[in-house]
């Protein structure tokens, strides 16, 4: 299939994905939520911090290790889900699946492309959550201090990383159906607990070092957090000082392709099975 | 289709087809007719690639349903009657243009065919309305314009007119056989049990049940198949009669309520046989209100190939 057709399609489905995402019958009540929902989630681990450090002042660079993993992290509901949901919406609620897998498309690109609104609404969810903490919270950012460079390598490895593993489980939702929140929910907090969101990973006894050194998400938040730090002291927290920022990008260049085909190979093997299956256009909860 | 099977895993298994050994030439309305479960709809499935056979081999315009669906995919499409999907969202216009676009319809192509096709379903002043708005009717009706949109050589419809009102069924009817008369080298595959819209629209039926193929032929090869028999229409009060069925010289025999009464129709081996079947109603304290010698219908067939009626 050639690549205009696949821009097509991802053009098509992303123009489909924002008409879903935006489709808000109360626009300010939807704009006064998407402030609230980031701030309150991150509220939440500033709360917990503050309660064991008293202030953000005497510790900074743990403050923003924190702070910055939770904002961030939300990403990965975002675009991991939002990918994910796509299958369980049109097969059973828009009861479309059907006629957008015989058309002739990537079900890849086009899964990919639905996801973009939501990613953008994380994207939107990210950026309130950080003005809010520099604004409210006194979170250390210096715009002439960020690694602007090396933060576009690692949000476009991991928005890549992201929409791999958002794909592994498309393919699991296409063989599932009532399931697949909970599948969701559990992958997700299975990542949240072993990549380092919100502590670090040497916290964890050496089994779990190894998982969330074997997942991008740890190598992705590390370079996020290394490239928006303004100052020292931040690379000492996530158990990844021994190595430098080049090492850390190639980690996640390299686990990020090594997720992609893996992810590629599973939502191809799932897409078999529930063609043998007969899952592809059954309808269990509406 | 070479011996293909499909076989649905449970706690018992459910043969779906079986053994079925069709081919639909280029340029064909080709019918499938079966009751409800004869298996029609698995094998639409499986020949617009949605659903992978358990055995045996199916082509689509040469290509293998199971290795080949991508070169198979952007010449087909398929509707499914009573379908509702759609995203409720977008206008009836729109959710049209994206699956055009899906296809790799150009644009002014696709708007024009759009408008075309709006205007034959009767669905021009609902086009800027969001699908949500719209009656069930309407949004089948725009299912239908998605298959026809994307102006596919191999057009599958799934009982297309299920649900619908008599004068939007007819209406359908006469697009379809038109659309396939306006086109060189495209092919239609409709499943239905109505026998009368498989009568008036199929160039061959394949008659199904039970998941294999019964006969293959035109409608009025079909009928022919009735031979020697004799067909008859009996009205009667009302009163069971299935006992009807066993009695010497009746081949196939269907009843259905109608306006307090019951409508029997039956094939008969000869004309001899019909005072036994009158003196079956009677003695069963029925009364006879009407009887007629009718033409062979493919009801008729279809009961004297399968051995009873569809509904």
């Amino acid at each position: 299939m050639a690549v205009r057709d696949h821009l097509r399609t991802l053009r098509m489905a992303a123009w489909l994905g924002w008409q879903i995402e935006s489709n808000w019958a109360r626009p300010l009540l939807f704009l006064l939520y998407s402030f609230i929902r980031p701030i309150a989630a991150t509220l939440i681990l500033v709360i917990m911090y503050l309660i064991i450090k008293q202030d953000v002042a005497s510790d900074p660079a743990l403050f923003s290790y924190v702070y910055l993993g939770a904002t961030f992290y939300m990403f990965v509901s975002g675009v991991v889900f939002g990918i994910t949901y796509v299958i369980h919406e049109d097969r059973e609620h828009y009861q479309t699946l059907r006629n957008i897998y015989i058309a002739p498309m990537s079900l890849y690109v086009y899964v990919i492309g639905r996801a973009a609104g939501k990613t953008a609404l994380a994207a939107l969810a990210v950026v309130i959550s950080l003005v809010f903490g520099i604004a409210a919270l006194g979170l250390p950012f210096d715009p002439l201090m960020v690694d602007w460079p090396l933060f576009a390598a690692a949000m476009l490895l991991g928005l890549a990383c992201l929409t791999a593993l958002g794909l592994a489980l498309a393919g699991v939702s296409l063989l599932t159906a009532k399931h697949s929140t909970s599948i969701n929910e559990g992958v997700g907090g299975f990542v949240y607990l072993f990549c380092g969101a919100v502590f670090p990973i040497t916290v964890l006894p050496v089994w779990g070092q190894a998982i969330g050194l074997m997942i991008p998400v740890t190598y992705w938040l590390e370079l996020v957090r290394r490239s928006l730090y303004p100052g020292e002291g931040i690379e000492v927290l996530g158990g990844l000082q021994g190595f430098g920022d080049g090492t850390i990008l190639a980690f996640l260049a390299i686990s990020t392709m090594a997720f992609t085909a893996l992810s590629l190979a599973m939502f191809r093997y799932a897409d078999r099975i529930a063609r043998r299956k007969g899952k592809l256009d059954m309808i269990t909860t509406y | 289709m070479r011996s293909l099977s499909r076989v649905f895993s449970g706690r018992r298994d459910t043969l779906a087809l079986d053994n079925v050994d069709l081919t639909v030439e280029e340029g064909e309305l080709f019918g499938l007719l079966g009751p409800n479960g004869a298996g029609k709809t698995t094998l639409i499935k499986i020949l617009c690639t949605l659903l992978l056979p358990s055995s045996g081999t199916a082509r689509v315009l040469g290509h293998d349903v199971d290795v080949d669906a991508r070169h198979i995919r952007r010449r087909i499409n398929m509707v499914s009657g009573g379908e509702i999907s759609g995203y409720g969202l977008l206008t009836i216009r729109e959710n049209l243009w994206m699956f055009t676009q899906f296809y790799g319809v150009p644009g002014k192509v696709a708007r024009e065919r759009i408008d075309t096709l709006l205007e034959a379903f009767g669905l021009e002043d609902k086009a800027d309305a969001k699908l949500r708005t719209v009656s069930t009717g309407q949004r089948q009706r725009m299912n239908i314009i998605r298959g026809f949109a994307t102006d596919p050589e191999l057009i599958f419809l799934d009982e297309p007119t299920l649900g619908l009102d008599v004068a939007t069924s007819i209406a359908i009817r006469k697009y379809v056989r038109n659309w396939l008369g306006e086109r060189d080298g495209r092919t239609m595959v409709l499943t239905t049990h109505h026998m009368k819209e498989a009568d008036e629209l199929c160039d061959r039926i394949a008659i199904i049940d039970r998941g294999r193929i019964v006969a293959v032929d035109t409608p009025a090869g079909l009928k022919r198949q009735v031979g020697s028999g004799s067909s008859f229409l009996m009205e009667t009060t009302t009163f069971d009669p299935a006992p009807l069925s066993s009695l010497p010289g009746v081949r196939g025999l269907t009843a259905r309520p109608l306006d307090g009464h019951l409508q029997i129709r039956m094939v008969l081996d000869d004309e001899s046989a019909i005072a036994d079947v009158i003196s079956g109603v009677v003695s069963s304290g029925a009364r006879v209100i009407g009887l007629s010698k009718s033409e062979p219908t493919l009801e008729d067939a279809f009961m004297q190939l399968v051995g009873r009626g569809l509904e």
